[in-house]
């Protein structure tokens, strides 16, 4: 096992269909569609629930629930009921995704300090105010990290892609254990693990840009 | 004026918080609702700004019933003290204070003008302005709560326990600042506490409530000390009824005699405490207690020794304004 696979400038042709640059694209656009669709189902739904209080054990059970569910047995699935192709793909990941997100802005309503609500509508916030100017951005650092957990998740799982027929770094696992061909399947874990943490960083990088300093070091 | 019409609030479970309670609550003083825990008094509060509404009767301001506004917009016009001051950890100081008029429709330049003139008046420096929330001790919050409130000008301010969570010397000045600052903006205040000295000591008005959410007395702070309605009324109040009664009258009529034999200190200064005709006899005994020379020394609007009191003018006085 050797790092050649890794360094051979051949792979990093971004032209080359099934160069690692190609193949990371493919990934993160997996990764960006599965964390957006889970985003957009999970953070309202979280929200209600952590605002009004109803429906809690959704959110807790949603939480051990998803933990406990394999993705690659949900993606098979998917496949035997829908066929090849994105869509079973992106439900598995998406199903991956929903857990964290859906828990923690839960979480980050539902433990925000409730004197500052009251004083925020005391003061004559409308509801929609209250929700964007005061709940929102003191529930962002909690929410954030659901969120990043997230995407940690899902950068490590989307190589399931590949099992599947599709594209992402998944690629250089199966077709490298395919051919024996061990210094891709190295080069495929280091490249993933790589972007994992790259898209951590750009991520933590968000949370400082888009949470209040006078929220720091409180959560 | 704030009326209370028959107000009544009976909690889901069937918890009486407030009965039948009607006051009014005179326009620019200052009115206290103090009682123990569970008498409705933070309900009463907060039944002004719809924060709850009543089960029965009315609150009107001025005539005009509470509910016929919009809920939003009455709150922006009624100023809002919490324990805690819940400022909005995630603003600066400068704007929390903005809150109420960006709300109201003015550009936050204006507003932030605005708030750091507000933040001056309520004794913060101008380096707060940039800082956070957590980045102030609790006197200094509470400071910028009050601030807050008093943004948008609001004609109304509603005090919950504003004073409760900070240490008591930080407490007495607050008190003192806030005391100065309602003379000059002449606020109709309503404010809650658990407290029966901060009540006598701030109120225009105190009204007492006890258990269940019934009135017991509303009055002057002199009023509660020395005619409490009932035995619940007097044993709030406290012991120290009659020491405490003397705090409300002057030392005006207080008679002296020519200054005399004055022992003077190192520095020039009379032995024993000195007093105007503006102190309180409260004052006076104290100082007549605690000087080392059994006497107390009155000065003049100059500064001027014009009088001398001792223990035994005072017990004559005491003894003759006896009914």
């Amino acid at each position: 096992m050797n790092l050649s696979y890794l360094f051979d400038p051949a792979h990093w042709d971004l032209g080359v269909t099934g160069s690692i640059p190609e193949l990371i694209l493919s990934h993160l656009g997996y990764v960006a569609l599965a964390l957006l669709i889970g985003a957009v189902i999970a953070l309202p739904v979280g929200l209600y629930i952590g605002h009004t209080g109803k429906g809690s054990f959704i959110a807790i059970n949603a939480g051990n629930a998803g933990r406990s569910l394999p993705t690659l047995g949900l993606l098979m699935l998917m496949v035997t009921l829908l066929g090849l192709g994105l869509l079973p793909v992106l439900i598995a990941l998406t199903v991956l995704v929903i857990p964290p997100i859906l828990t923690s802005s839960y979480a980050g309503m539902r433990n925000l300090d409730h004197r500052v609500v009251d004083a925020a509508r005391g003061m004559g916030m409308h509801p929609w105010e209250v929700l964007t100017k005061v709940e929102l951005p003191m529930a962002l650092p909690v929410m954030m990290s659901g969120f990043r957990n997230a995407a940690l998740q899902v950068v490590a799982t989307a190589t399931v892609a590949a099992s599947v027929g599709l594209g992402g770094l998944g690629r250089l696992l199966i077709d490298g254990l395919a051919v024996n061909d061990y210094s891709r399947v190295l080069a495929g874990a280091i490249v993933v693990a790589v972007l994992a943490v790259l898209v951590d960083l750009f991520l933590a990088l968000i949370q400082r840009w888009i949470v209040s300093p006078g929220l720091k070091g409180l959560s | 004026m704030i009326t209370f019409e028959d107000v009544v609030k009976v909690y889901p479970g069937g918890s009486t918080a407030v009965d039948h309670l009607s006051m009014e609550l005179p326009t620019g003083k200052m009115t206290v609702l103090v009682g123990p825990s569970g008498c409705g008094k933070t309900t009463s509060l907060r039944m002004i700004n719809r924060m709850i509404s009543p089960s029965a009767g009315r609150i009107l301001i001025d005539g005009e019933d509470v509910t016929a506004k919009d809920e939003a917009l009455l709150r922006r016009g009624i100023g809002y003290v919490i324990q805690h001051a819940g400022l909005f950890p995630h603003r600066t100081v400068l704007d929390n204070v903005a809150t109420v008029p960006v709300l109201l429709g003015e550009t936050r330049r204006a507003a932030r003008a605005k708030a750091l003139a507000l933040l001056e008046r309520v004794g913060l420096a101008e380096e707060f302005a940039k800082r956070y929330p957590a980045q102030l001790s609790g006197g200094q919050q509470q400071r910028v709560g009050v601030a807050r409130a008093l943004a948008a000008d609001p004609p109304i301010m509603l005090m919950d326990e504003p004073f409760s969570a900070v240490d008591p010397v930080v407490r007495l000045q607050l008190h003192d600042e806030f005391l100065r600052l309602q003379q000059d903006l002449g606020k109709t205040i309503v404010m809650v506490t658990h407290d029966i000295d901060e009540a006598l000591k701030l109120g225009d008005r105190v009204a007492v409530l006890r258990e269940g959410g019934h009135l017991a007395q509303f009055g002057t702070p002199r009023d509660l000390v020395t005619n409490p309605a009932d035995d619940f009324v007097s044993g709030f109040v406290g012991k120290d009824r009659g020491l405490r009664g003397l705090s409300f009258d002057d030392a005006s009529a207080l008679p002296v005699r020519p200054v005399e034999g004055l022992e003077l200190d190192a520095a020039g200064k009379p032995r024993g405490g000195t007093f105007t005709k503006a102190d309180s006899l409260r004052t006076v005994i104290d100082l007549v207690i605690s000087s080392p020379t059994g006497v107390a020394v009155r000065v003049g609007p100059d500064g001027a020794p014009d009088g001398l009191v001792s223990h035994h003018d005072l017990a004559d006085y005491l003894a003759s304004r006896r009914p």
